[in-house]
């Protein structure tokens, strides 16, 4: 068994170097078919950029995407530079400079790993699949009949922030850094990916495509992981399974498929605020002009956010999206779960949390303010500050870098709830609707609590459990995403997640049960 | 030097507190409460003296600098968790607290002049003074019990020497444990999970018999086996074996004169109370500190709590001393009132406990004797899984049918659902007809309460039928 871990083991690492390595293969060569193709779509009016690319780039081969990216780049903003300077507005070109490279890489790339999408899917995914899956799989008998077995955690340094947490970490970091910021220097990897795409939506394959695929690879693999981990527990079970049916059916097929027949890419769970842009302009735009799904989508989204969302969550507390549906909440419950244990109990931390999450909340807010404020006033200014600067500055700092590079390149330091618990705007919203009005709540068993604290340690959000479960109190806490670990690792059957009545769901206790009836009376009756 | 301090403690105290009521300030504004020991007795005292009072508060130990549980100094070594996730108040919260924390070993109590001697040759005055210094692993006897590698299972230190004579199975090529009740299970574990060989010695003829029924006993002596540890039932230790640097070689057994050789022995035969520094002081001991229901010692101003109070006389169906983490609590609980002029007596509810075995749980509420030592009126309804590792035993009153205690294996109950029940004193079939009110298992966990009922009237002829599950009733809403 052990045998098949480690074979496992250096598959995954062998499809994992790979994967790596494909950025640097491949040639990219510029057509002048390819060139015209551009300029056309892109409705390219400055003759400066076509003589430029026609000159320095078309017909030269570049033997990486770095030098590629560099001279396209180059090419952009002397033509863009010369335009602004003579105020031809219509002629400068506004997308972003490595968006731009990518769509021209993405033409002209060529060789062997375009030549050969499918071995390649196979050389990376595939053998990373079946070497994750022989390294996971085997524990059914290694790790011992059913039950919690978090044996050796903190003398992993994979899991103890040791060498290999940080290696993880430098890893997803780069990863996700390249993700949003130099998809151009990726198009080797959406390549492989091409075929799937195609089958889905009939395009090739963007960046996103290639990360809603992985993400649910990763997903899938690490759910079998939990299911195994999990095996004795029915609530985990059912869990893992509702957030992979949402993330691979709502979050990646439909959108796709919707794609397909030319209606606009919509992820029907994802909500606002956490779907920040649902209000901005182009979407807006997009979903009127789609006819009727369009409008059923606008509507849908409204309707989630103000009354789905919190009846929900008065029923069933935030766990009904957090750890049921929600993607992030998915990535975190799968590929994060051997991370959960590191997240930051003390009350400090805590404190940052609450500033923070609300913080990134009237942030989202506001932005969404101006934004409406701007679409229907037609004025692309509000009290001198620009709608298109807000929007950006919140795409970049809480789009990109707390969602993804923080949010999970951040796993293997901070545990697998970083952004959950410190930056999303959404949960910060059911958390208000949990705290204030919701039937949810832990149950501590009476007075059964031993203080040993595993329910701590292994909340990914931080919350210090035993604080509530040694003082026989419920636990009733806006961050709360109901995972239910902390109930799982309890080894004395202290806590349970269930939705009651909401008489008597917080009961500070003073004196716990067990002790002398009137000293409870006396002490707890305030 | 002490009496600056407790001046500049004061000014701080009065200016941080400008209302304090002149009663306080008067009178036992600065009595100084001393705690030997801080483990969940002495803290829990601490504790609610700080809530009732402004009185002075020093919490004394030699054996760790901050409050930890000890419950889960098993989780340390098993890897689960870091000692710094033991200690379930943060290392500022005394301070905050104005809890002072006293590092040092207590040789000495001068009861007439309310001193402290240290083992450093430091004193400390006390006004009032609470002795929860815990328990000490029984050692009867065996020769070569005090080797290098034999150990109990109870302090900090154990699990330091723990990780000196047994980090890993190369070190440690095979370990026994001598002594069958929950320390001794929960240290096979922990060796298990470091895949350390286990052989574990137990007097009584089947697991834990003298506290669990036969069924209970036997479905652990199989979880136990199932584990991979050598379980040796009916087994006696005779002696331990030196080599010759003075650290244990082997052990030899009562019953058949095997040797087995080992590099660990674990003594797990129970506790007894950690007093042996009260020897030549004039507080009356037994086994343990002897207190009244106030938990006052022989000596006024003087009291006992936890593992190392032995009541004078047993209080209902309990042993006179009980080494137990909740009892320990709740004595704190209560002293601290009657430190704070509500005097009261020690009055703990329905009896409860928990543990797990391996991976099995178990709760109990009430009382459910073994075969040994069952009063004569006490019934026993046993339902077990035909599979899984899940039992119940329910005891009642074979006449009145009076709900006595129920015993749980692998299926979570709700403690207040039954100490209710105890208080009301509900019958069994009362019990029965509420199992799923009981019931504490996660959501979606697969329920037996039919299976249960069913069973107990084919056995009873009877025709209970269960009631569904309430809100109102369990969280008694009206």
């Amino acid at each position: 068994m052990k045998t098949i871990q480690n074979i496992g083991l250096a598959l995954f690492l062998v499809g994992l170097a790979i994967f790596t390595a494909l950025i640097f293969l491949g040639k990219y060569q510029v057509t002048p078919e390819n060139l015209d193709e551009l300029v056309n779509n892109k409705g390219i009016k400055s003759e400066l950029f076509i003589n430029s690319m026609t000159t320095n780039i078309v017909g030269k081969t570049f033997s990486n995407p770095f030098s590629f990216s560099s001279e396209v780049r180059t090419v952009l903003e002397s033509a863009n530079e010369m335009h602004k300077n003579n105020s031809e507005w219509d002629k400068v070109i506004w997308d972003k400079p490595h968006s731009f490279s990518y769509q021209i890489a993405k033409q002209s790339g060529s060789g062997l790993i375009k030549e050969n999408k499918g071995l390649f899917w196979w050389l990376t995914f595939g053998i990373g699949i079946l070497g994750a899956l022989m390294y996971i799989i085997p524990n059914v008998v290694i790790k011992g009949p059913p039950g919690i077995k978090n044996n050796g955690i903190w003398f992993n340094t994979a899991t103890n922030r040791g060498w290999i947490g940080w290696f993880a970490f430098i890893f997803l970091v780069g990863f996700y850094l390249l993700l949003y910021f130099r998809p151009d220097y990726i198009v080797n990897w959406t390549y492989v990916v091409d075929p799937i795409s195609k089958n889905l939506s009939g395009n090739l394959a963007s960046q996103w495509f290639l990360y809603g695929f992985l993400y649910c690879t990763v997903m899938t693999v690490m759910a079998v992981r939990m299911y195994i981990k999990y095996r004795h527990n029915k609530y985990q079970i059912l869990r893992t399974t509702s957030v992979l049916f949402f993330q691979i059916i709502f979050a990646f097929l439909i959108p796709e498929i919707l794609v397909r027949f030319e209606k606009p890419w919509y992820d029907f769970k994802n909500a606002f605020p956490l779907d920040y842009d649902f209000f901005f302009s182009w979407n807006l735009d997009q979903l009127i002009a789609s006819g009727g799904l369009g409008l059923f989508i606008l509507v849908w989204g409204v309707v989630l956010t103000l009354v789905i969302v919190p009846v929900m969550v008065y029923f069933f507390g935030k766990r009904w999206y957090c750890s049921w549906v929600c993607g992030c909440g998915g990535l975190a419950e799968t590929l994060g779960d051997p991370y959960r244990q590191l997240s930051d109990k003390s009350l400090i931390a805590w404190k940052f949390e609450r500033w923070i999450v609300h913080g990134v909340l009237v942030f989202a807010i506001i932005m969404t303010g101006f934004t409406l404020y701007t679409y229907f006033s037609g004025t692309d200014a509000v009290l001198g500050i620009k709608t298109q600067s807000i929007q950006d500055m919140y795409g970049f700092l809480i789009g990109s870098i707390f969602a993804g590079v923080i949010g999970t390149g951040f796993y293997p330091i901070f545990g697998n709830r970083v952004w959950c618990r410190f930056g999303c705007p959404l949960a910060a919203y059911l958390g208000i609707v949990q705290r204030f009005k919701s039937r949810f709540r832990i149950t501590t068993n009476g007075g059964q609590c031993i203080s040993c604290g595993n329910c701590s340690t292994y909340c990914e959000q931080g919350i210090d459990v035993r604080a509530y479960a040694q003082k026989g109190e419920n636990i009733v806490r806006s961050s709360c995403v109901g995972c239910g670990i902390c109930s799982a690792v309890c080894p004395r059957g202290v806590l349970k997640l269930e939705n009651g009545p909401e008489k008597g769901r917080i009961n500070p206790t003073e004196i716990l049960l067990g002790n002398d009836v009137d000293l409870m009376d006396l002490v707890n009756q305030k | 030097m002490n009496s600056i301090y407790f001046c500049s403690k004061l000014c701080n105290t009065i200016k941080l507190l400008p209302l304090v009521t002149t009663k306080c300030a008067t009178t036992n504004f600065m009595e100084h409460i001393v705690i030997i020991g801080n483990g969940i007795s002495g803290v829990s005292a601490a504790r609610h003296i700080r809530k009732l009072s402004d009185k002075r508060i020093t919490l004394v130990s030699a054996e760790s600098d901050h409050f930890f549980s000890r419950t889960a100094l098993m989780y340390v070594y098993m890897g689960h968790m870091k000692f710094e996730h033991t200690k379930p108040y943060e290392d500022w919260f005394w301070k905050k607290n104005r809890i002072e924390l006293k590092n040092g070993f207590v040789v000495d109590i001068a009861t007439a002049t309310s001193m402290l001697h240290f083992a450093d040759g430091e004193t400390m005055r006390y006004d009032k003074l609470i002795i929860a210094t815990g328990s000490k692993p029984n050692k009867f006897g065996w020769p070569g019990q005090n080797l290098n590698g034999v150990q109990g299972l109870y302090t900090k230190q154990d699990l330091e020497n723990l990780e000196t004579y047994a980090p890993n199975n190369k070190v440690c090529k095979h370990a026994v444990i001598v002594g069958g009740g929950l320390i001794g299970v929960e240290l096979a574990e922990m060796l298990h999970s470091r895949h350390i060989p286990v052989t574990f010695l137990v007097r009584e003829s089947s697991f834990w018999n003298g506290v669990l029924p036969t069924g209970e006993s036997e479905m652990i002596n199989k979880e136990i086996i199932s584990n991979g540890i050598d379980l040796r039932l009916s087994s006696n230790l005779k002696e331990i074996v030196s080599d010759d640097h003075g650290k244990v070689k082997s052990i030899i057994i009562e019953e058949t004169g095997e040797e087995i050789s080992c590099d660990l022995v674990g003594l797990t035969a129970g506790v007894s109370p950690n007093i042996d520094f009260l020897i030549n002081s004039n507080i009356k001991t037994n086994r343990g500190v002897l207190v009244n229901r106030n938990l006052e010692t022989n000596i006024p101003n003087i009291y006992a709590i936890g593992d190392c109070a032995e009541q004078s006389k047993a209080i209902g169906n309990r042993r006179p001393i009980e080494a137990v983490w909740y009892t320990g609590r709740m004595m704190g609980e209560t002293v601290a009132q009657t430190i704070c002029d509500n005097k009261l007596e020690y009055k703990p509810g329905h009896w409860f406990n928990s543990a797990k075995f391996f991976d099995i749980e178990y709760q109990t509420y009430g009382w459910v004797f073994a075969q040994r030592g069952r009063p004569d009126y006490e019934k026993h309804f046993h339902w077990m899984h035909s599979k899984n590792k899940i039992c119940i035993t329910i005891a009642y009153h074979k006449d009145t049918h009076l709900f006595l205690g129920i015993n749980t294996f692998g299926i979570r109950m709700r403690h207040e659902f039954f100490d209710k029940v105890l208080t009301d004193k509900q019958p069994v079939e009362y019990v029965l007809e509420h199992l799923s009110d009981a019931n504490f298992d996660p959501e979606f966990y697969k329920l037996y309460e039919k299976e249960i009922v069913m069973q107990f009237n084919s056995e009873n002829t009877t025709n209970i039928q269960i009631k569904k599950k309430s809100w109102k009733r369990i969280f008694q809403t009206n």
